[in-house]
């Protein structure tokens, strides 16, 4: 059924759909309206059954949700930002035990400086986790990949978080076709776990495991993050039979038909990538674009099929790893390892800085011409950096870097309104 | 594409209006995309929503820099910030405000634009008398609803109802509807000036 509602609602009753058995969630900021919504369908009794658990910190919640999952419960959670990072050990613990519980990650910078909008530092950050990450471009297909996501993580016995941009998406109040608890039903089959905790049938998760096995078990969980590689797909296309639209998958390409230079990003700023290419495009630039929905596990495949007929590409990512440059831009190259393609990486909207289409149109004018140096930072205010990078050549005690920044660009406060 | 920028101050429902915006446009079979200006909601502090209506799927997700329509929830806010930032030429301006542009020392505005554009509103006050609470929200989306003709006045009802039920939906469809009214009386009025 067609409905206009805000992102995160969406999600949450998409995820009620699924009939999670166990929701636990910290309920303070950085928290979405997710949980919140899915609270109190719960405690109106129109999730059933399903416990609600109100745990005290985001440590809790995904300690919570390894034991509802090893008990043999459907488990969800969601967190963000410095939430995900205070759950960091057992996100890890979760994965390593093959528990699949489904997260929702909403996008959002990791301080310091303290900042609550939305880049991709959180969830990238737990890249080597082991879990799977699927991004979303948009709200429908935010609420779509949560149907996919808990078929996809118990067909594997592997955790996947669903990573949909904070705010730009969780709060945007836009059209999705909520789909019928039957359709979600003849999709997503009942909870079949490949190990449960049963006093029946006694076995131990999560024993010691020492130099003679630890490779192994690691290994397996590496083996099937690849054969998610090809489960991915099917389940898309398994969803598209039965909800009548594309969502998810790997990839997705954007009119790359003899595209010269292709932009690569994830989330939902393909939408202002595209219409700026659809601009470009009818001014007769070569130009395509390349979605990641899938970065973990990560289509290395896919992405050098997609990128072999162009001449360069463009990484545009909302994460930075300091000291490096690019994170996605990393894994992209290496897709393209030994086809001598031209690769840049352009760092954009970290901390919730917009990223509008006038700034995209100079970059990609750049990226065409080659004329972009191989890590570039979109939109970023030169004057004040260089200012403090003076400041501290000729200053001992320069003082904080945020404070001077702020300062020298005449901010008073961070601006909400 | 027509854009909308609603300013108002934390607590006035700015979010909501936009909200509201977008479920009137999708009423009636369009695509809409309302979203706040990002940050943390304090009670007094300016707040900035947007809403984006067209005729297929809404893509682009920046914040909305040259609006076609701006809505001001709060008239102190025309000493603090620029709320008329980016309107574009021939743009929609509608003012919470029982005074005049002119009134208000903005009549060098209204002669830049296109006067028939441009409307005051005392939406507080009916918010006061219909709903018993100083929010201007609901009136001006209908008075909107009125000046632009982007969306009708039956669409801002639908979203009501969908939005508020019982008395606070009859209070604000009451408001709206009079709100409606006393926007088109002086869009009359100034047509036959």
């Amino acid at each position: 059924m067609l409905k206009q509602t805000e992102g995160s609602k969406a999600v949450a009753e998409a995820v009620a759909l699924c009939r999670p058995e166990v929701i636990c969630a910290y309920p303070i900021s950085p928290q979405t309206h997710i949980v919140e919504a899915l609270g109190e369908m719960v405690k109106a009794g129109e999730l059933t059954p399903c416990e609600f658990i109100n745990v005290e910190s985001e440590f809790a919640a995904m300690s919570v949700a390894i034991g509802s999952s090893a008990a043999g419960a459907r488990s969800y959670t969601a967190t963000a930002s410095q939430g995900l990072l205070f759950m960091a050990e057992a996100v890890y613990n979760a994965s390593g035990l093959g528990l699949p519980i489904v997260m929702t990650v909403a996008n959002r910078a990791i301080g310091a400086p303290i900042n609550i909008w939305n880049d991709h530092s959180d969830s990238l950050s737990q890249r080597d986790s082991g879990w799977m990450q699927l991004f979303a471009e948009t709200n429908q297909e935010a609420l779509d990949l949560h149907i996919q996501a808990f078929r996809l993580a118990e067909e594997l016995s592997l955790p996947v978080m669903v990573c949909m941009d904070g705010f730009i998406l969780t709060h945007a109040f836009e059209r999705v076709d909520m789909p019928s608890q039957e359709q979600v039903d003849a999709y997503l089959p009942p909870f079949v776990p490949r190990q449960v905790l049963d006093p029946a049938e006694p076995v131990s998760i999560g024993a010691m495991v020492g130099p003679e096995a630890f490779m192994e078990v690691k290994y397996l969980a590496h083996a099937k993050q690849m054969q998610a590689l090809e489960l991915i797909p099917k389940l898309a296309s398994e969803f598209k039979q039965q909800f009548g639209r594309d969502s998810g998958g790997l990839v997705r390409t954007y009119r790359t038909e003899g595209a010269d230079t292709i932009i690569i990003a994830m989330g939902s700023v393909l939408g202002t990538i595209k219409d700026t290419v659809d601009e470009m495009r009818d001014a007769g630039h070569k130009i395509g674009v390349l979605g990641i929905i899938s970065y973990r596990p990560f289509p290395l495949q896919q992405v050098k099929e997609a990128l072999v007929g162009c001449k360069r590409f463009v990484v545009l990512e909302k994460s930075l790893a300091v000291g490096m440059g690019g994170i996605l831009a990393t894994d992209v190259r290496m897709a393209v390892t030994g086809t001598g393609l031209k690769g840049f990486t352009a760092i954009a909207g970290l901390g919730g800085r917009p990223i509008p289409k006038a700034s995209l149109h100079k970059l990609f004018l750049e990226a065409e011409k080659e004329a972009l140096p191989p890590v570039s930072f979109v939109d970023l205010e030169w004057d004040a950096v260089n200012k403090q990078l003076a400041r501290e050549k000729t200053t001992r005690r320069s003082g904080p870097a945020a404070e001077n920044i702020m300062h020298d660009m005449g901010i008073v406060s961070a601006k909400f309104g | 594409m027509f854009e909308v920028r609603v300013h108002g101050r934390g607590g006035q429902g700015v979010v909501t209006a936009a909200e509201m915006l977008s479920v009137a446009a999708f009423e009636e079979g369009r695509h809409a995309q309302a979203f706040p200006s990002f940050g943390s909601e304090r009670t007094g502090a300016p707040v900035v929503a947007f809403c984006r209506i067209a005729d297929k799927e809404i893509r682009l997700r920046e914040p909305i820099m040259q609006p076609d329509a701006v809505i001001i929830q709060d008239p102190t806010l025309l000493h603090q910030i620029n709320v008329f930032a980016g309107l574009k030429p021939g743009g929609y301006v509608l003012l919470n405000s029982r005074h005049s542009f002119e009134k208000l020392g903005l009549a060098e505005l209204v002669k830049a634009g296109q006067a028939e554009r441009f409307c005051t509103l005392p939406a507080t006050e009916l918010g006061l008398k219909h709903v018993g609470r100083p929010i201007p929200n609901v009136p001006l989306l209908a008075g909107f609803a009125a000046l632009s003709g982007t969306i009708k006045l039956e669409s801002v009802i639908l979203a009501i109802n969908e939005k508020f039920s019982g008395k606070v939906a009859e209070g604000n469809i009451a408001a709206a509807t009079e709100a409606y009214q006393l926007v088109k009386a002086s869009m009359k009025e100034l047509a036959n000036a």
